[in-house]
């Protein structure tokens, strides 16, 4: 077929939207690294764009060194494994059951859950529950609260009734009951949707800090990694209260005296906090594209 | 896409506890027990952690202290209603939530859509796989880093100055994130910065399934491009884009708290506070327990009344609806 004028106009404008998009969207990131491994002093000048002008690592040894970095990463890894495994591991438990067609509590069951993805109780009420439940200054907070959700309840039951029921029915003639069914046979032929809700959980648990700000923000044993980048930010903020553009100015250059500035230590640790995820990247955008695929088809 | 009909839809296959009647309980304990073990227990769960809090309502009609039990309080009727609709601040928290959320719906599916019909329109492959990858990025970011990054792009010496700047487009260098009157648009554009491709996916999906004989006929009819976007792509997906918008306007008194938290500062505070930090300065920092209490309710009333609206107005319309 024959490019028309309109063609070649479109064509030439859809590649330049796409192309702005795909700077805009990757600017940011290799700006910010730019910065984190630019020589701190150095980048108050200004003028760092996607290279860094002076090298230096200083910027990542002073966050690093943070005294609370060490105890937050163990927390941030912490919540992430633990959630992945249990949560995953439970959700996919209730799944199985409520796949399960004869099981007299299917119906009410799945009421009860699906009824929880439109109504919560709110911050306050939610707050002195947790408080008399002892989740408060509690690492226990980031993975028991969420420990059967519906979104991914529904989306693994969806794949578990996907499954030929001839392995259970014949397993069932051997005598073995509905645990050693889940175990033995449920769980290996999901593999590929649990590998999905494993992902989703785990990106979910290491970038949320709201819990940590809310419930544990009192004891720096329980500090997490994106909580501890966020209270950077919050001081980033606060000294931009109440200021003109160039007390802003004066005050970068006030520290002048100092190795490190604010702004490059928060720079660097924006790529710590986001290194796994990009790490992982690969993989979560074949298994959420996949998940989200899985849980579409439902008609 | 819809969680509800799968939920009811199975129901004559399964014997229903009303059905089985005074049939053998004792059968069913024995056949099924392992599955009831199995799932009770986070049944339990789920009732306590997700449907307690909803019983923490009741603090709204009180004047709580805490200390003592839910029932030892003092009963005020709807006093902390009043108290809240007096409130000058509650109106400018609402406009604040409903604006930005407004802002962030008709902007967010504006782009998804926008950026969906480019990709579909694209033949190339490796162009398209390379877009996609890279347009996904921004959704699998936190927004404590998502906050960092508009920081640094809208900084003194961030790119967006260096470009106006260095093209005598502007004199001087603008602290945009001091600046009230575009808090709103710089939540709305951070938040197309973040959602827009991977919002883009679903809408790809619903165009892959559009029957390619249309575009056909399209064709053979003389159709240009514009036109076959128009009266087929668009079409096509607009099952999708109706029960994405009432899924969203159900979230409309959300507005995201966790964007204006974090981007926030108390330059911009008259226009940047939404319902959830109005709850938390009010409840957790303030102490007015149940006050913070009462303004909770009325989001979730107004949100429940809003996606009911929406549905509603939907099946109207002959669309497709959510229940």
């Amino acid at each position: 077929m024959k490019a028309t004028r309109e063609d070649i106009v479109f064509d030439t404008l859809k590649v330049l939207f796409l192309l702005v998009l795909v700077i805009v969207t990757l600017y940011p990131f290799i700006n910010v690294l730019a910065v984190s491994l630019n020589e701190p002093m150095d980048t108050i000048r200004g003028g760092i764009t996607v290279w860094p002008r002076v090298f230096s690592l200083v910027s990542y040894q002073d966050a690093l060194s943070g005294q609370n970095m060490l105890v937050a990463t163990r927390n941030s890894v912490g919540r992430t494994v633990v959630s992945a495994i249990v949560q995953t591991f439970a959700t996919a438990m209730v799944a199985y059951t409520l796949s399960r067609r004869e099981y007299v509590f299917r119906i009410p069951i799945a009421i009860i859950y699906v009824i929880t993805m439109y109504i919560d109780g709110g911050l306050i009420p939610t707050y002195f529950l947790y408080r008399s439940l002892g989740m408060v200054n509690s690492f226990h907070v980031y993975w028991l609260p969420g420990l059967t959700t519906a979104f991914n309840m529904l989306i693994i039951r969806t794949y578990i009734r996907g499954l030929s029921d001839s392995f259970i029915e014949s397993a069932k003639i051997e005598g073995a009951n509905d645990f050693w069914i889940f175990i033995r046979i449920i769980l290996p032929l999901c593999v590929p949707v649990l590998a999905t809700i494993v992902l989703f959980t785990s990106v979910w648990q290491w970038n949320y800090w709201w819990d940590t700000f809310i419930f544990n923000s009192s004891r720096v044993s329980l500090t997490t990694l994106q909580y501890e980048l966020m209270k950077r930010l919050a001081s980033a903020n606060a000294a931009m209260s109440g200021t003109s553009m160039a007390d802003a100015f004066s005050r970068a250059l006030d520290q002048a005296g100092s190795q490190v500035t604010p702004r490059s230590i928060r720079a660097a640790m924006t790529i710590i906090v986001s290194m796994p995820i990009i790490m992982v990247y690969p993989f979560l955008q074949r298994y959420f594209v996949h998940g989200l695929t899985i849980g579409g088809v439902k008609e | 896409m819809n969680p509800t009909e799968t939920t009811f839809s199975a129901q004559q296959d399964a014997l229903s506890p009303a059905a089985i009647g005074r049939r053998n309980w004792s059968s069913i304990f024995r056949n099924q027990g392992v599955l009831m073990l199995m799932s009770i227990p986070f049944l339990i769960h789920l009732l306590v952690f997700r449907y307690g809090p909803i019983f923490g309502w009741v603090m709204a009609f009180q004047r709580y202290r805490p200390g003592r039990s839910f029932l030892d309080q003092e009963w005020v009727g709807l006093l902390q209603f009043q108290t809240l609709f007096a409130d000058p601040t509650f109106y400018r928290v609402l406009r604040n939530t409903l604006a930005m959320a407004a802002i962030k719906l008709v902007m967010g599916t504006f782009f998804a859509i926008l950026v969906a019909v480019l990709i579909n329109e694209t033949r190339n492959r490796p162009f398209k796989r390379t877009v996609q990858t890279i347009s996904y990025l921004p959704h699998f970011i936190s927004w404590v880093v998502a906050a960092n990054l508009v920081l640094e792009v809208l900084g003194p010496r961030g790119i967006l100055n260096d470009i106006l700047v260095g093209t005598g487009l502007m004199q001087e260098r603008v602290l945009w994130m001091g600046r009230p009157e575009l808090f709103w648009w710089i939540v709305g554009w951070s938040h197309v910065w973040k959602t827009a491709g991977f919002g883009a996916i679903i809408y790809l999906a619903a165009m892959t399934s559009i029957d390619p004989q249309l575009y056909e006929a399209a064709d053979i009819d003389g159709a240009g491009r514009l036109q076959r976007i128009w009266h087929i792509t668009l079409p096509g997906i607009k099952p999708v884009f109706v029960i994405l918008l009432i899924l969203n306007i159900g979230q409309l008194m959300e507005a995201g708290f966790e964007q204006q938290y974090l981007l926030q500062n108390s330059l911009v505070m008259d226009y940047s506070e939404v319902f959830t930090i109005y709850v938390l300065r009010y409840g957790l920092q303030l102490q007015r327990y149940s006050f913070a209490a009462a303004a909770g309710i009325f989001r979730s009333a107004v949100s429940i009344a809003l996606i009911i609206t929406a549905n509603t107005v939907a099946r109207r319309l002959g669309q497709e609806t959510l229940m």
